[in-house]
């Protein structure tokens, strides 16, 4: 694979933000570009992006296990990261988690057993005056869910898993 | 009284360039450019008092003039890391009024020398992003961006640039590690970034809200900014409330509005949740010294500026204000901020990295009734021990709601005899 | 010498240079300050936190930008919290306290903290005994646990993170040292951090893992035992060791050496080198050292070491005595008269060299050097001037490298220079590849192999690089031989050294030539008198060969036929060989480790070696054995002591003039301090305590202009549509016999291969890993191809000292091995 093959526009658009000797810059959107077809960021990808920006593996390594938002490892089609922050937590984050599980039958940390849904408990996301909330990571990027009840999740989770669906 | 900041509840449609134009926007811009130097736009923003927004409050003029003018080129980075607990003013300006937002920062740009501006977001604000993508291709196609900008010799380009989960970013220099691809710690300074920052560039940052003042800074001039908040805190403020109220929401209110009126006032915040009391405030999101209240009337009439805050033995910080109310255990608070320090400390230094791990360990025993004095003691002098002797503020940060807490809320930490 | 500021360390005033670092500073004034994560050799990070000091600042009246004066003192200003001393630097009027209470208890939570995650297993880590968190524990520590041990992470136990070094997870302290080692001096960025927080761990993901030829280095620098090496892990204790200095033979960069040696049961009880570490030495090697140089030295313990002179009888090799031995070879040397050779290589001492050339001299035979590298008569006219340091090149100089693969050849140089372009020196690097160096060039040359004079005299024309090099305060040329034989290494000198004397870059330090010789010693060789010879076998076929410290047999089928035509045929030699199978008589050598004397760096630096532990059976050194069968010829040579041979030496030899083994001993004060009570401030390098060794001072530099004499090379080759061109390249890792029977380096040195294009191997049917057979004049022989598109279309690399006998360019082809071993 290589990311100038698969997504020339968007690497050239990528590399061209940033100054020759800034090129490392790019590396964090070229890992998110990386990371959206299989929902994590494979051996080779790595290889790739290191040649493209002459940085050595373990530098890139070094970089994707710092930020969370980045994985090495197959988990759900999307992950749903709710925030249990003291701020959401104050307005009832930590229950509306665990009925969450309860509903989806899993644990935090795990995944539906049709690989759909991975739940997830996330520090603060900046919107602690619409909790409950949570953020939903796949193939299309972030999304914020806000002022949520359980009902109203578990119909985002179906159209999620629909949409999963379709797009394979 | 109208708003500064958060102008779009008032006038439908701001986001949109038209609209914004036809209420002033891009005037101040347009402007300072083609008739002022910037110098004369920094001083501007100097006598206005605007001081950042980002935690710190330093004098945002001030800043803007410590820019090295010897080396060259420089830039100038919008921090949009937005990710204490309980903060969540910036997506607000960024989402509904971005185009005041990318006025300051370009005025910002055209004060200190910079052609290129980076705005460095949280991770998570990838919708954020694409809004302010939208905005900067209009500003683009209207003539506001991009090469000799109105028939002078400036040009400047925006660009966003995502983050990826990772709180310590929100640190000026570890956002510029990670705008620069690494990981995101902090650096050693001096040198500051005025002189040696993005790229080893002289690099401004400043936090979003505090661009967003600027354009109505240069519009209305520096004493109308000034005739509103206090003599050390001047003019406005947001201030995101979040907790244990009926009416938990970003408020922009001019400093010194006391935290009764933002609690407690029908257009704010309008109260407790179960008509319950206010026991503590935390008024700078997870950072925050706690503040006891306890029905204390003269603790809620306290004025929120920076000084007073400070005669509370707290500071006012990105003015993230979280209530708590009786019903909650200070003990319980604890265990959730240093869950998110623990998470968050980039391992850099030694006291913030062994020292959250150990606070999150020992807290953990602390929670439960059959706490003994022991750990009471070690998690106090653990929290002791990192005080002043981290390399960022983070680890400082990480100890504030432990010891305020344990010493302020004694009743919580009780042991069973 | 730069401007002094006054400071006051613990009520102590000291002059201090300025802006220098504060616990350098401190260190100046005697005064310790203990760090973790701070490295002289590295740019402050200021993250371990161990170093805080409380500093105070005087007050300046803003009015008259003096300082405020109160009861007669400066008035000083203390930050409220306390300072990183390793990121501060020394301004006027600073006062320092390191030791007050505020400043103790700040390191005393530091130390507290590392020792809450670190596990106690001090007794049975390497480095108990040279650790500093050990140390600064002992000295400041606390002695109880406040913790419970149970909740401190667990991993598993040392892991390898490369195939040299060892990781031990649970014993790291995060201080980022090696991870800085490895990008900002080596750079080599293949160490990281993984995660962040407390699960931060050190990492390499690169393939292979920790990809770097300095490792090592990281082991040195770690102040705990994180980080060991595959050598030394659990191989003894540092305080049972014992040291002496030596000098590296790997290479002609002469890295000082200590040598810990250590009784050891498992080598019968005699004393045996347990590991070889960097001696300080900023001119030379600094505190670095390769891995080849640390993790070779094993061939000097190979069970291929001779240790009784044999005799051969009815075609087979029988054990003789001395007297027996030398007798036969002074008969055969002397009956040969003027058909006596002596080929001797580079490997040897200067004393050894020294006693073979007289021994030639005066029974009127020759002495032939075994390289087929050429020019060292011009390193000694114009070679670098006496006091040239790669440390003091910088902005405003320049450093040419030609037909070299310096970071295989002579990696410390390469680091070196490196640092020089770090530093912003020009770095010119003129090679027909693509070679590692490139990377921090400044201007990269490409000629055709074959055209390197030309390439150079170029420069002498106008042009941007010319000008460069002209303009530049202070030049030095390396010159290798990459993809060029004798005579194509002495016409590249000649027209470096001429380039050199036209933009006026000799008879200084810091200018001139050096050669990036094939072995340690070549220098010395040719400063001694000996030269290589063009037509080897020519020279030897029919004679008296008296072979010294070489294998020709091994190396190379057409020197072997020539050997077996020889008249009689003496192998003086460290490890049974291919050329001491053939001999008449075999003479057993004491390895370097064994016995004294000097080498000859490739900057013409002199420096001595000293014997670490005891002989091998009944092997005696080189020039002991010369002298011996001298004796049989009537000749009288020093053969018991290695001074009084430098001493006759140093009276025949001009350089040599001032030179005596007292005055190679001296050391002179240096910088940083390594090697002392101290040890988490520098490092487990050594402090240089038995010499520095002495520059020759070139020709140019005592007389001025030289003349240099011009060397015409034939034309370069131009292989026909079906052919290639072979070269000769160097490699780090090879089958000469001072590293192939060093066991942890055998997968480093992997397989003879042969490089080439695509388009190369496409024309010959060839793919990576297939085996072929190569067929060019002179060069027989099988390797794997490699396709490797940075080698120039139409040549293929040959690897020197890798089984395939190749000197100089050739002409021919190669093809695809069939089944049958046959070549289609
Ligand atoms: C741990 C840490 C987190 C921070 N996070 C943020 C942040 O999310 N947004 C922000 O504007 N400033 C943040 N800051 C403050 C910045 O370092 C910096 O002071 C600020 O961006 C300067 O802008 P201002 O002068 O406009 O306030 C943070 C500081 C620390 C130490
Ligand atoms: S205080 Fe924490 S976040 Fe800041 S540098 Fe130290 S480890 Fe990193
Ligand atoms: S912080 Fe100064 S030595 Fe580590």
């Amino acid at each position: 694979m290589s990311l100038e093959k698969t997504y020339p526009k968007e690497v050239k658009q990528i590399l061209a933000k940033y100054p020759p000797e800034g090129k490392r810059s790019a590396v964090m959107p070229l890992l998110f570009l990386a990371q959206r077809e299989e929902g994590y960021i494979t051996k080779a990808a790595i290889e790739d992006i290191a040649q493209l920006l002459d940085i050595t593996t373990t530098e890139i390594d070094a970089v994707i296990t710092f930020y969370t938002l980045y994985h090495q490892e197959k988990a759900g089609k999307y992950r749903v990261q709710v925030c249990n922050d003291l701020p959401c937590a104050l307005r009832g984050a930590d229950k509306f988690l665990e009925d969450l599980c309860e509903n989806l039958a899993i644990k935090v940390g795990e995944t539906t057993p049709d690989g759909a849904i991975t739940l997830e408990a996330v520090a603060c996301l900046a919107a602690c005056n619409n909790a409950p909330m949570f953020q939903t990571q796949g193939p299309d990027g972030i999304k914020y869910y806000e002022n949520m009840t359980v009902a109203k999740t578990m119909d985002v989770i179906q159209t999620l898993k629909h949409a999963g669906k379709e797009a394979e | 009284m109208a708003y500064v900041l958060l102008r779009h509840r008032e006038i439908p449609d701001l986001h949109k360039i038209d609209v914004y134009k036809k209420n002033g926007g891009l005037a101040a811009f347009k402007n300072a450019v083609t008739k002022m130097t910037p110098a004369e736009v920094i001083d501007v923003v100097k006598n206005s008092g605007l001081r950042g927004r980002g935690g710190a409050g330093f004098s945002t003029g001030m800043k803007w003039s410590f820019i090295d003018a010897k080396s060259w080129p420089h830039y100038i980075v919008a921090n949009a890391d937005e990710s204490e607990p309980g903060t969540f003013k910036d997506r607000e300006i960024m989402e509904s009024n971005p185009l005041q937002f990318l006025e300051g920062l370009a005025i910002g740009a055209y004060a200190v020398g910079a052609h290129t501006a980076y705005i460095y977001l949280r991770g998570e604000f990838w919708q954020v992003a694409d809004i302010l993508d939208a905005k900067i291709a209009e500003m683009e196609k209207a003539g506001y961006l991009g090469d000799n900008l109105f028939g002078t010799d400036f040009s400047l380009r925006i660009y966003t640039h995502l983050g990826a989960g990772a709180y310590i970013c929100g640190e000026e220099t570890a956002l510029l590690e990670s705008l620069e691809g690494k990981r995101g710690q902090p650096r050693v300074r001096p040198p500051f970034p005025p002189s040696v920052g993005l790229y080893n560039k002289p690099t401004i940052i400043n936090n979003v809200e505090t661009f967003t003042n600027v354009p109505m800074i240069l519009a209305n001039g520096a004493d109308w900014y000034k005739s509103m908040g206090t003599a050390d805190s001047a003019g406005v403020k947001i201030f995101s409330l979040s907790g244990r109220v009926r009416r938990p929401g970003n408020y922009e209110l001019p400093f010194g509005t006391t935290f009764r009126e933002l609690i407690y006032g029908e257009k704010y915040g309008a109260g407790v949740q179960d008509s319950r009391t206010v026991k503590a405030i935390m008024p700078a999101g997870a950072s925050s010294s706690m503040i006891v209240v306890n029905g204390d009337d003269k603790v809620l009439d306290t004025p929120m500026d920076y000084a007073s805050v400070r005669t509370l033995r707290a500071e006012l910080g990105s003015a993230s204000v979280i209530v708590l109310d009786d019903t909650v255990n200070i003990n319980w608070v604890i265990n959730k901020t240093i869950r998110f320090f623990k998470h968050e400390s980039c391992g850099k230094c030694t006291p913030c990295r062994e020292g959250t791990f150990w606070m999150n360990k020992i807290v953990q025993r602390v929670s439960g009734e059959d706490r003994t004095q022991k750990d009471l003691d070690l998690l106090m002098s653990v929290a002791k021990q990192m005080q002043g002797r981290c390399l960022c503020a983070l680890g400082d940060f990480s100890t504030m709601a432990v010891t305020t807490g344990m010493e302020r809320f004694p009743e919580d930490f009780q042991v069973k005899q | 010498m730069s401007k002094q500021v006054t400071i006051t360390i613990n009520g102590k005033q000291v002059q201090v240079p300025e802006g220098s670092g504060l616990v350098e500073a401190a260190k100046l004034a005697g005064v310790d300050i203990p760090v973790f994560c701070h490295h002289p050799k590295l740019e402050p990070a200021g993250m371990c936190r161990m170093c805080l000091v409380e500093i105070g600042r005087p007050m300046i009246d803003p009015k008259t930008k003096e300082p405020i004066i109160e009861n007669g003192a400066p008035k000083i200003q203390y930050l409220p919290k306390l300072e990183t001393a390793c990121t501060n630097r020394v301004s006027e009027g600073m006062v320092v306290l390191t030791q007050s209470e505020k400043a103790k208890s700040g390191q005393y939570a530091t130390l507290e903290f590392l020792l809450t995650s670190h596990p106690l297993d001090c007794p049975i880590c390497d480095k108990g005994g040279e650790c500093s968190l050990q140390d600064l524990t002992m000295r400041h520590g606390p002695g109880k646990t406040r913790f419970i041990l149970e909740e401190k992470q667990h991993f598993e136990k040392p892991l390898p993170i490369g195939d040299l070094i060892y990781l031990d997870r649970e014993r790291c302290i995060q201080c980022s040292r090696c991870i800085r080692f490895q990008d900002q001096i080596a750079g080599e960025s293949v160490l990281g951090f993984e995660d962040r927080g407390r699960g931060m761990q050190i990492v390499s993901i690169s393939d292979p893992e920790f990809d770097s030829i300095f490792s090592g280095n990281t082991t040195d620098i770690c102040p705990v035992g994180a980080l060991t090496t595959a050598d030394f892990r659990f191989g003894a204790r540092p305080w049972e060791l014992q040291s002496q200095a030596s000098i590296c033979t790997q290479c002609p960069v002469g890295c000082n050496l200590t040598l810990n040696t250590r009784r050891e049961a498992q080598a019968g009880g005699e004393i045996v080198v347990k590991r070889v570490m960097p001696r300080q030495n900023e001119e030379v090697n600094e505190i670095w050292i390769c891995d080849k140089g640390r993790f070779g030295h094993h061939y000097t313990e190979s069970k291929k070491r001779l240790t009784k002179p044999l005799i051969r009888k009815d075609d087979k090799l029988a054990r003789a005595s001395w007297d027996a031995a030398a007798k036969l070879a002074g008969e055969n040397f002397a009956a040969a008269k003027k058909n006596f050779v002596i080929l001797a290589s580079g490997r040897l001492a200067n004393e050894d060299l020294f006693n073979l050339k007289s021994l030639a001299d005066h029974a009127g035979g020759t002495a032939l050097l075994y390289s087929d590298m050429g020019g060292g008569e011009l390193t000694q006219l114009v070679g670098v001037g006496a006091g040239t340091n790669l440390a003091n090149i910088g902005k405003g100089d320049a450093i040419l490298v030609v037909a070299s693969d310096l970071y295989e050849e002579a990696p410390i140089w390469w680091l070196r220079v490196k640092q020089a372009a770090d530093r912003g020196a020009t770095l010119i690097v003129a090679n027909p590849r693509e070679t590692k160096l490139d990377r921090f060039a400044t201007s990269k040359i490409r000629y055709e192999y074959g055209e390197e004079s030309k390439a150079i005299a170029e420069l002498s024309k106008k042009g941007k690089v010319a000008d460069e090099f002209a303009k530049a305060k202070n030049a030095i040329i390396l010159f290798g031989s990459e993809g060029i034989g004798l005579t194509g290494t002495s016409a590249l000198a000649s027209a470096c050294a001429t380039l050199l004397q036209e933009t006026g870059h000799t008879g200084r330090a810091n200018n001139g030539l050096i050669g990036v010789w094939q072995r340690s010693n070549d220098q010395g060789a040719f400063e001694i008198g000996f030269q290589p010879e063009a037509d080897l076998d020519k020279a030897l076929k029919g004679k008296a060969v008296y072979i010294v410290g070489a294998d020709p047999v091994g190396d190379d089928p057409i020197l072997a036929k020539a050997l077996s035509g020889a008249k009689f045929v003496a192998a003086q030699e460290l490890l049974e060989t291919a050329t001491t199978e053939i001999a008449d008589v075999v003479f057993p050598a004491q390895a370097f480790t064994e016995r004294e004397g000097t080498y000859t760096s490739g900057e013409r630096r002199v420096q001595r070696f000293y014997p670490a532990v005891a002989p091998k059976g009944d092997s005696k050194p080189d020039f002991a054995i010369t002298a011996l069968i001298a004796k049989q010829m009537g000749i009288i040579l020093e053969g018991s002591s290695a001074s009084v041979v430098f001493d006759i030496l140093s009276h025949s030899v001009d350089a040599f003039a001032e030179l005596s083994y007292a005055r190679l001993a001296e050391t002179k004060p240096q910088w940083p301090i390594v090697g002392r009570g101290d040890m988490y401030y520098g490092g487990t390098t050594y402090e240089n305590k038995q010499g520095m060794g002495i520059q020759l001072i070139p020709t140019a530099q005592t007389e001025g202009t030289v003349r240099i004499p011009k060397v015409r090379k034939e034309a370069a080759l131009h292989p026909k549509e079906k052919e290639a061109l072979a070269v000769p390249v160097n490699k780090l890792y090879d089958l000469g016999v001072m590293i192939a029977s060093a066991e942890l380096l055998e997968e480093h040195i992997g397989k003879a291969t042969v490089r080439m294009h695509s388009s190369t191997a496409q024309k010959f049917g060839v793919e990576t890993g297939q085996i072929v057979t190569l067929n060019f004049e002179g060069l027989d022989g099988e390797a794997l191809a490699q396709v490797d598109d940075t080698v120039p279309a139409g040549v293929a690399l040959v690897p020197r000292s890798m089984g395939l006998a190749i000197h100089e360019p050739l002409v021919g082809s190669l093809q695809l091995k069939t089944q049958s071993g046959k070549g289609k």
